[in-house]
């Protein structure tokens, strides 16, 4: 169970989760300060460590449209949100399979600000309004990547294996 | 069943005779490209190796490219600093594909791959930008993913679990009107699908428009299918790649030349006749908030760019110069030019291009990435209006969150700096 702590619309892209003028950082130990950063209050919040790990943003349509930038899924993932959206743009959703940041995809998902949530295997439930909402799971062979803990420790062990077989 | 040309293309890089959208497959990658974001790939390639006691070794490094081209010349000493990163890296790896900051073989990723030659019909290419869909302009299929994605195609030679995506047609028919172009096409059927309406799909497109189309416009199109979400454009390979990549990118090797199955199975097909094309206009803050010109006209401006992966090509300045020659760029309007590459810049300088815009009070840039994603260079002030032939609008994106961008093709770019407001090429200019 955790809250919502903020909410946006349709086409969020990653010009406004992370502006191209912070590009210059790269390591994602240093991107979530910049995360939202035109949205002053929600970045000062996410600078002082406010949130409870696994609080949830909740977005519309085409969330992460526009650039490859992975540090707009990094500055996300460093705060450990998990992103409840209607659906993601491709290389977004790629991006955060990757770096291990949870997202649940959820067409009908309705909820606000201050709203309780709670994720189960299938749906999402918003405790504060009594409805529940459908979620997609991943497709097996994006799961497997999350299983392994993103793409990192993924890639070590098929690197260790072809290094056996030589 | 018949195959597109992506999934023939993912056919031939997995070693099957048929796939079809839907399967999850590892391809091979034939080209792997990066720009300054090399800098996390480097970082994030490391920690794979990370306590494996295995040498961090690259698969390949005559198949990977980077070029640096996003902050060109560094802006800060943190830029400067990733960039020494991934030169020492590139010396150490014996990457051969590596274009530093140079004026001779310098520019933008998206122009310096098809202008070497780096690309071929049938390859697989994977790219650390969003706009890597541009190459499917020569009949590869090329599409954008992240730098860890590409940290562990550095390390494995292929991509991991590909979807093989279901692909749109969008078939173009007639001829484009004098100064509708390219851009107008692409803005049109942006609008059209909505920003979101190709996402996890391939746009393919066919028809005497894109018959008749030089390479250079099929890279705009190409370029901002990302713009609808998809993973990729792609032109079927045909006489004009083969004279594009022999004459202009001198590639003597043997060409795959092949085109999708005539029975192929599409999940959508458009078709637009461009010759009821007018100019289009993407307006703020999305790109698929398109109206056509009449909609916006005479919206008051402060800068004007022209330049950047989707049009910043020779025929780009040929028109802004025809347009230009003689005027003045109004009082009170900054315009930024920036080639898309140091080979398009010295021909422009030779055809007196650079002359007519420094004349007409434009200021010519180094080649490179510029102003469109808000790092240096032409940053906006608080309530600015630009015009760019660009390809993003976000709120943001230009350095500034309170500014609006408004995006063109180049004819309208050149005639509206005239003005210094929105203006139809074909009313005005010349």
């Amino acid at each position: 169970m955790a809250n919502v702590v903020f909410k946006v619309g349709d086409d969020v892209s990653t010009d406004i989760i992370y502006p191209g003028r912070f590009m210059a950082t790269v390591l994602p130990t240093e991107t979530p300060q910049y995360a939202f950063i035109d949205y002053p209050e929600f970045n000062a919040k996410i600078k002082k460590n406010e949130f409870p790990k696994g609080s949830i943003i909740v977005a519309g349509k085409n969330f992460g449209c526009g650039s490859s930038r992975e540090q707009a899924a990094s500055c996300l993932k460093g705060p450990d949100f998990v992103v409840i959206a209607r659906n993601f743009s491709r290389i977004f959703l790629q991006n955060a399979i990757n770096l291990g940041l949870k997202m649940v995809i959820c067409p009908t998902i309705d909820a606000n600000e201050g709203d309780e949530l709670e994720i189960t295997a299938d749906q999402v439930v918003n405790k504060t309004s009594g409805k529940s909402f459908p979620l997609i799971p991943m497709p097996k062979a994006r799961q497997v990547i999350i299983d392994a803990g993103g793409l990192i420790p993924f890639t070590r062990k098929l690197v260790i294996e072809a290094k056996g077989k030589r | 069943m018949g195959m597109t040309m992506v999934e023939k293309i993912l056919a031939k890089a997995t070693g099957q005779s048929a796939v079809k959208a839907g399967d999850v497959l590892e391809p091979r990658v034939d080209l792997a490209m990066s720009h300054e974001n090399g800098a996390l790939v480097i970082n994030q390639f490391n920690e794979i190796y990370k306590d494996t006691g295995i040498e961090a070794k690259v698969w390949d490094p005559a198949r990977i490219a980077i070029i640096f081209d996003h902050r060109v010349p560094a802006e800060s000493s943190k830029t400067a600093g990733n960039q020494k990163k991934i030169r020492d890296f590139v010396a150490k790896q014996g990457i051969a594909k590596f274009h530093d900051i140079r004026g001779d073989g310098g520019g933008i990723c998206h122009q310096i791959l098809p202008e070497f030659g780096y690309v071929r019909p049938g390859y697989v290419v994977v790219g650390t930008d969003s706009h890597t869909t541009s190459h499917g302009a020569l009949g590869s299929f090329s599409f954008g993913i992240g730098a860890t994605e590409m940290a562990a195609v550095w390390a494995l030679g292929k991509v991991l679990n590909v979807e093989v995506p279901g692909t749109i047609k969008v078939v173009c028919e007639g001829k484009f009107k004098r100064h509708v172009a390219p851009k107008d096409l692409i803005l049109h059927l942006i609008g059209k699908l909505t920003a979101e309406g190709a996402n996890f799909k391939v746009i393919e497109f066919h028809g005497p428009a894109i018959e008749s189309m030089p390479t250079s416009g099929r890279l705009v199109i190409c370029n901002m299918t990302v713009e609808a979400g998809a993973t990729s454009g792609i032109v079927p390979p045909d006489a004009e790649t083969k004279r594009y990549l022999q004459e202009e990118a001198g590639v003597n090797e043997h060409l795959d030349i092949f085109g999708p199955d005539a029975d192929a199975v599409y999940d959508q097909v458009i078709t637009i006749n461009v010759s009821k094309l007018q100019p289009q206009i993407a307006c703020p803050h999305t790109v698929d908030n398109v109206k056509p010109i009449k909609a916006v006209l005479g919206t008051k401006l402060n800068q004007i760019v022209i330049g950047s992966c989707t049009n910043g090509r020779l025929d780009d300045l040929a028109i802004a110069a025809k347009i230009l020659k003689g005027k003045k760029v109004v009082k009170g309007v900054r315009m930024l030019i920036f080639p898309a590459s140091t080979r398009i810049y010295l021909q422009a300088l030779k055809k007196g291009y650079v002359a007519t815009f420094m004349e007409a009070g434009a200021v010519v840039m180094n080649s490179g990435c510029g102003p469109c994603l808000g790092v240096h260079q032409g940053a906006l002030a608080d309530g600015d209006v630009a015009l760019a032939t660009t390809n993003r609008n976000f709120k943001g994106r230009m350095g500034n969150p309170n500014a609006e961008v408004y995006l063109c093709s180049p004819a309208v770019a050149a005639a509206s700096a005239i003005t210094g407001v929105i203006t139809d090429p074909r009313k005005k200019g010349e």
